[in-house]
């Protein structure tokens, strides 16, 4: 059973949207780095789909590369909220207005 | 499939090559050597990135050419994932310069000039940056800008326990991931439309009936991109994070992300929207250009207007620095917005426009950041009435603060009045009249803050007259540098220079 490739595009395309609705509503870095990935991955989704429906291999590559830059930022990204916490006993970024004007 | 020529692809990458083996040194040297020498691996990376950026200039592409036409092709090497072109080496040349000063400016600042890591982590940014320069792939494209970003977000971050240094990396990061995310949902998409991933064969496979017909499709992929480097360039209204994280950022990094980053990523730019939205392609009866070209004048504008705006009422020299680099961004969208000029010759010179105040941009910014270094680190103050009495307590350093203002404002003998020129230049030439206007008046709303630091180093009394402000020996090489390449590209050096960018840029409209 084969699924058409709309329906892989509609799915990635709710997940981006997912995610991008959660960095712009959640206020705990934790979350609004999980809706990034979700981004992230929608975006993957639509590279594999696309690449089986041209039959080119040029999507999967495309996807590996993201899982590396992805698994990059998780280091760095979770390595600067350890720094905050330390900081501010706070991960919400309400409270990060150290600087204003 | 061509035959793979190794010599010719390996010069295509031959100061990526120098960068790695540059990190990879950086990182020995600072295991092995003693705590007391660390100080030196400034200037191993400072002298490593200045001789890098001689070899895009000795290994020219077009010497390359002449040399084996066969093999050079056109210009698309390692599969189609780099482009080996003069504009290229130009952009390539901008960040390493930029990233050998910046290099040199870090070596006194407290908590991160003994750090081996701070070097290595600039070289590797500055990898991603070059690779930037030359992209010609989607795969390419995004893997670079990446490569740029990560690193900056550890550098914004880089003095962990401070808290304002680490507020502005995590900001940064949060930004940037999301706007990467945006983009890459877009970059997801052109591939979706065409099957292809080279930016060189993109349009022609997006130039089809059914875009013609439906243009949402591309237009929604476009914006998106759009999103990514409005945020990379920090243009208005995805600067927000600019300010902020200009100001937490420790200063020699604030000076190297405000000049590096976006230069590469105008020269992405510039490319990416020449080769995969040009105006043959035709959607909604209407040229894809157009749409993008617009798009970069409303920009600019916002960004010219609100950036300069704001910047009135900054107390805080980096703040106004990074609202200063915004408003720097609007000028440049303006080269990107007469890329409408309907000759190659008009096109060529809004893209060497772009390039030529990117390229005195580097040095008027680094300029205006080295004499904020120097002063902060000897009064821990960045509040500009702090500044006053500056021509008292140190006459060459407010000279030199005076010299990169002046050009950040467009004041002849400096930089900046030639780069404004050239741009104002190629957007009336293209048409948009309107938009040099605008430009016109914003800088002179800019030179009016510009000129309120100046009076206050000047005339401003303090009690602090007595205390000189010293400056080091690797300080007077870059303000010697700086100053001596502002007032070159303000004067005799101008014109050549952008001659010589004008011919590079047509490399980008050959196909």
């Amino acid at each position: 059973m084969s699924v058409d490739i709309e329906v892989y595009i509609a799915l990635s395309a709710i997940l981006f949207i997912l995610g991008a609705m959660g960095v712009l509503v959640r206020r705990n870095a934790i979350l609004v780095f999980m809706s990034v990935e979700l981004m992230l991955n929608a975006a993957n989704l639509a590279l594999v789909a696309f690449s089986r429906l041209w039959g080119g291999a040029e999507g999967h590559l495309f996807v590996f590369f993201v899982m590396t830059v992805a698994a990059a930022e998780v280091a760095v990204g979770l390595a600067l909220i350890v720094a905050i916490f330390r900081s501010k006993q706070s991960i919400d970024i309400d409270e990060l207005h150290q600087m204003e004007g | 499939m061509n035959e793979f020529h190794l010599g010719i692809n390996l010069l295509a990458i031959l100061p990526e090559i120098g960068l790695v083996l540059l990190a990879i040194a950086i990182l020995a040297l600072d295991l092995y050597w003693p705590e007391s020498r660390r100080r030196n691996i400034a200037y191993v990376a400072a002298v490593g990135l200045a001789f890098l950026a001689t070899l895009p200039v000795i290994f020219s592409p077009d010497m390359i050419r002449n040399i084996d036409p066969e093999a050079f092709g056109n210009g698309l090497l390692w599969g189609g994932m780099v482009r080996y072109d003069m504009l290229s080496q130009i952009f390539k040349v901008m960040v390493l310069i930029a990233a050998a000063l910046t290099s040199l400016m870090a070596i006194d600042v407290k908590g991160v000039g003994r750090k081996g890591e701070f070097y290595l982590i600039v070289v590797v940014s500055t990898l991603g940056m070059t690779l930037m320069s030359g992209a010609a792939d989607l795969i390419m494209a995004f893997v670079a800008l990446e490569t740029t970003s990560i690193p900056l977000y550890i550098l914004a971050a880089f003095k962990r326990d401070d808290n304002k240094s680490a507020e502005s990396g995590l900001k940064y990061f949060l930004y940037g991931s999301f706007a990467s995310g945006l983009m890459l949902y877009g970059l997801s998409l052109l591939y979706g439309f065409t099957g292809h991933t080279n930016l060189y064969s993109l349009a022609q496979f997006l130039n089809t009936e059914t875009f013609a017909s439906n243009p949402l499709p591309a237009l929604g992929a476009m914006a998106l991109v759009v999103v990514g480097f409005g945020f990379k360039v920090s243009a208005v209204p995805f600067h927000f994070w600019t300010p902020d994280v200009y100001e937490g950022a420790p200063t020699p990094v604030t000076a190297f992300l405000s000049v590096a980053s976006k230069a590469a990523s105008f020269a992405l730019l510039a490319r990416f929207f020449v080769a995969v939205f040009p105006e043959s392609v035709v959607i909604g009866e209407q040229g894809l250009q157009t749409f993008w070209v617009q798009l970069a004048a409303v920009l600019s504008v916002i960004s010219m207007t609100l950036g300069n705006v704001i910047a009135l009422a900054q107390r805080n020299i980096k703040r106004l620095l990074a609202y200063s680099s915004i408003a720097q961004a609007g000028y440049t969208l303006m080269g990107v917005a007469a890329i409408q000029a309907n000759t190659v010759d008009g096109q060529s010179q809004a893209v060497a426009a772009i390039a030529f105040y990117m390229f005195m941009y580097v040095f008027t910014n680094l300029l205006a950041f080295a004499v904020v270094i120097l002063f902060s680190e000897a009064t821990g103050s960045e509040t500009i009435a702090d500044l006053a009495g500056l021509s008292r307590r140190n006459p060459m350093l407010a000279l030199a603060m005076t010299i990169g203002l002046l050009s950040l404002g467009g004041v002849p003998p400096a930089a900046g009045f030639f780069g404004k020129f050239f741009l104002f230049k190629s957007a009336v030439e293209s048409g948009m009249v309107w938009l040099a206007l605008v430009g016109v008046i914003n800088a002179i709303i800019a030179l009016y803050y510009y000129l309120v630091v100046i009076k206050v180093m000047y005339v401003d009394r303090s009690e602090d007259e007595n205390k000189p402000i010293p400056v080091s020996r690797p300080y007077v090489w870059v303000l010697g540098v700086t100053t001596v390449a502002v007032i070159a590209l303000g004067t005799f050096a101008a014109q050549p220079i952008f001659i010589w960018a004008v011919e590079s840029a047509k490399s980008l409209f050959a196909a």
